[in-house]
């Protein structure tokens, strides 16, 4: 077991389902016999605004939050969003993003413009970016909102945890009529 | 059975293991889960009272009666209670009280940073701070034990970190102590000055017995870690101090922050060569040790604003701070926003468009000070709306009255919104209300409130008719529109302006996130008909995009409320349900 404190970002936009995600993984590693945080803001920045969970796993975890340049892995359900927190990522960590683009109302009004080409320039700054479409992916699956577990599928590829631990906290957190649709979109996500 | 627990969740299950058997609180980020989770437990009465002075004071009957007892409100919700809190420090209790407060550094939901260890020293009576969820159950015990051990209400301070945060519980069995009788005690609960006089040094003395108990207190621990630096702290910013300096340096980790205790710190003090407090806010423990005579650093390393991290800490203590990189490009800001279908919108689109000057108020509907729309002047505290309207008129030698409206929340205006509107009705100023009724508490996440008609378990519960309410109160114009229907929203809005006598408008229609609110098939932009003129985009709906010059409807967030529709003038807008043959 890693004794150093692993830290998982979840970041998107107000609505878009993290929770689920969260708990999948602060699950996962609970089981695993990890000390977890996990850590998440209510109220009014969920209106669509710009959201982050912090997941943090070890032998003994302290901070319930991640700061800049600490995060292990950056988990992003939309593309501006992986951009962001981008600065929160460790030195040779991990970014595993959804590329669906949402427009923030600046850009909605035409005040400001969403940025191009953003997965290259994440990776120009060194950054290890795994980009996806997991919208596509969760339709697949058979639902749009499975999305967060196709990105839990994808941030397995790069978890030293058995396949097996995961299913089982799959089976402990989703509602049985969803659980085959979800392993589904799991599947997806971790072979895409 | 050892399980990852939100802080407030963690609270709630200290409540339900304690014995508590009475709950009465307000909503308010980031304090609401804690009475949400004690809801689902069948064995205590909870319930969302109007404001969290009736909160507090339903919770001290509660007590009177011999039950444990529990209120919980944000930072800002103590300021509402603190009337009957102050008092309830003289009065003591019968069953034990336990009071949360959440404060929110960092101002996420929030209209100020207020410190509340202020009240707890002013009221003089106990706070405790845990510093994460196993504390925030264990505490929650705690304070019970201490609130009828010494006679007093015992505040639980909680703050965003740890009450959002989920860490590691041990749960055990609920203990139920046997009611205690009520007994009539004039001298106790009789809060008249020849009683409360003499109340008053009993609460003296009981703040000096309090002072003793912290000093040994196994929630005021020290974790002596070599003698250069030592570190007072509380709360997360404990979390913070030992994720910096793992037990490299020694820690006075206090549990409770009211009383403090002196022979502890000095003891400390006296062990280590230099002294730290980290704190957020103000520099409470910090002054306390100024005033025991201590050479203390705190304030001069670490702000008096917003919340702390490691990185902040590493800063101040001239430790390496790990770097990110950035891309190039501004990165556009996501604020929050007005959901698509939001009834709201209509309306502010209708006070944007009519030039009001709007006294605003707090909850979902404050994003009405949001571009485009940018249909707010002011957002003072719960109900001020309808307060300051009055003066506002009053002042304005008869300027202000046929063009300002006050706009508050249905859960707002029961919370504190009446008594302003008593003023208007009884003073008689030509104000313009306009209660924005979507049927539920929405900002801190959908609570019923004394209009919905259903209680916090989500049954049939007493319903409040705001009609007939302002009526009562003399109102004689009180009109109802739906704010989806911009033609009736500038009717009703010019109309009750031109009036002069004090008005209500009521803009009523569910919120759009509500599960029982059906909605239309969402809408899409004819291209032919799209001229481009961007007359939809001024009501800010986050749906709507302009994309190669013409307008593009997001059909995974179009509710197809219509509102855009209304605003463009060559009918570009089309349902998408399809025809029925």
């Amino acid at each position: 077991m890693n004794k150093e404190t692993k830290n998982v970002m979840i970041v998107g936009v107000g609505g878009q389902g993290s929770l689920l995600a969260s708990k999948l993984l602060g699950r996962l590693l609970l089981d695993a016999g990890y000390d977890v945080k996990v850590s998440e803001v209510h109220g009014m920045s969920q209106r669509g605004g710009s959201v982050v969970t912090y997941v943090r796993y070890g032998e003994q975890v302290y901070s319930p939050v991640i700061d800049r340049g600490e995060a292990d892995y950056i988990v992003s359900f939309e593309l501006l969003e992986a951009a962001r927190w981008l600065p929160y990522l460790k030195k040779d960590g991990q970014i595993v993003t959804n590329i669906q683009q949402i427009d923030p109302m600046p850009v909605i009004t035409g005040a400001q413009t969403y940025p191009e080409g953003l997965v290259e320039k994440m990776r120009g700054t060194g950054a290890k970016v795994d980009a996806l479409d997991c919208l596509a992916l969760a339709e697949q699956a058979g639902s749009p909102k499975a999305v967060n577990i196709v990105l839990m599928g994808r941030l397995s590829h790069y978890f030293d945890m058995p396949e097996e631990a995961w299913q089982k906290a799959m089976e402990a957190i989703v509602p049985a009529k969803f659980l085959e649709m979800n392993k589904k979109a799991f599947a997806l996500g971790k072979n895409a | 059975m050892k399980e990852l627990m939100l802080g407030n969740k963690a609270f709630a299950r200290g409540l339900y293991e304690a014995g508590c058997c009475f709950v009465s609180s307000y909503p308010g980020t980031p304090s609401t889960e804690v009475t949400e989770e004690a809801a689902k437990y069948d064995e205590i009465y909870c319930e969302w009272a109007p404001n969290e002075k009736v909160a507090m004071e339903a919770a001290f009957g509660a007590s009177l009666a011999g039950r444990r007892s529990f209120c919980g409100m944000k930072h800002v919700g103590l300021n509402v209670a603190a009337d009957p809190l102050y008092t309830m420090s003289y009065t003591g209790v019968n069953g034990g009280v336990v009071i949360c407060v959440a404060d929110d550094a960092g101002m996420h939901s929030s209209q100020n940073e207020q410190d509340s260890r202020h009240h707890a020293i002013a009221a003089k009576v106990p706070m405790l701070e845990p510093s994460d969820s196993a504390e925030a159950l264990a505490f929650a015990k705690l304070a019970y034990q201490l609130s009828e051990d010494f006679d007093t209400p015992v505040i639980m301070k909680m703050c965003t970190r740890v009450a959002h945060s989920q860490s590691v519980v041990e749960t055990a069995e609920r203990v139920v102590p046997e009611r205690k009788a009520y007994e009539k005690n004039i001298p106790k609960y009789v809060m008249m000055p020849g009683n409360a006089i003499r109340r008053h040094p009993f609460v003296e003395e009981r703040t000096r017995k309090l002072r003793e108990w912290a000093e040994t207190a196994a929630i005021n621990r020290v974790e002596m870690g070599g003698t250069q630096l030592g570190i007072i702290t509380s709360s997360t910013s404990y979390q913070y101090v030992k994720e910096v300096f793992g037990d490299s340096v020694s820690v006075l980790k206090l549990g409770m922050v009211n009383p403090l205790p002196e022979q502890l710190i000095r003891d400390f003090a006296a062990k280590v060569e230099k002294l730290v407090v980290v704190e957020e806010l103000d520099p409470i423990i910090e002054n306390h040790c100024k005033v025991l005579g201590l050479t203390v650093s705190g304030k001069d390393l670490l702000p008096m604003e917003g919340e702390f991290s490691q990185n902040m800490l590493r800063g101040a203590f001239g430790k390496e701070v790990p770097e990110g990189t950035a891309i190039e490009d501004t990165i556009p800001m996501r604020p929050p926003v007005m959901c698509a279908g939001c009834p709201h919108r209509g309306l502010f689109y209708t006070l944007s468009r009519n030039k009001c000057t709007v006294l605003g108020d707090i909850g979902c509907y404050t994003l009405g000070a949001v571009a485009p729309l940018s249909a707010m002047d002011m957002t003072l505290c719960m109900g001020a709306s309808i307060s300051a309207i009055h003066g506002y008129n009053i002042a304005g030698d008869g300027e202000n009255e046929g063009r300002t409206v006050a706009v508050i929340g249905d859960s707002t205006f029961m919370h504190s919104g009446m008594t302003g509107l008593a003023n208007i009705a009884y003073n008689q100023s030509d104000s313009t209300v306009i209660i924005l009724d979507n049927s539920i508490t929405g900002m801190t996440g959908h609570q019923q409130n004394p209009t919905t008609g259903y209680n916090i378990k989500g049954d049939p519960a007493g319903k409040i008719d705001l009609e007939a309410l302002c009526r009562s109160m003399g109102f004689q114009r009180v009109r109802v529109v739906d704010p989806y229907d911009l033609k009736a929203c500038d009717i009703a809005v010019k109309e009750e302006l031109a009036a002069k006598e004090p008005s209500v408008i009521i803009s009523r229609r569910p919120c759009a996130l509500l599960k029982y609110v059906k909605h239309n098939a969402p809408l899409a932009v004819n291209t032919e008909k799209c001229i481009g003129c961007k007359s939809c985009m001024r009501i800010g709906c986050p749906a709507i995009s302009i994309k190669d010059g013409k307008a593009r409807v997001d059909a995974t967030l179009c509710v197809g409320c219509g509102v855009c529709e209304q605003l463009c003038p060559v009918g570009a807008f089309e349902s998408t349900k399809k025809e029925a043959i």
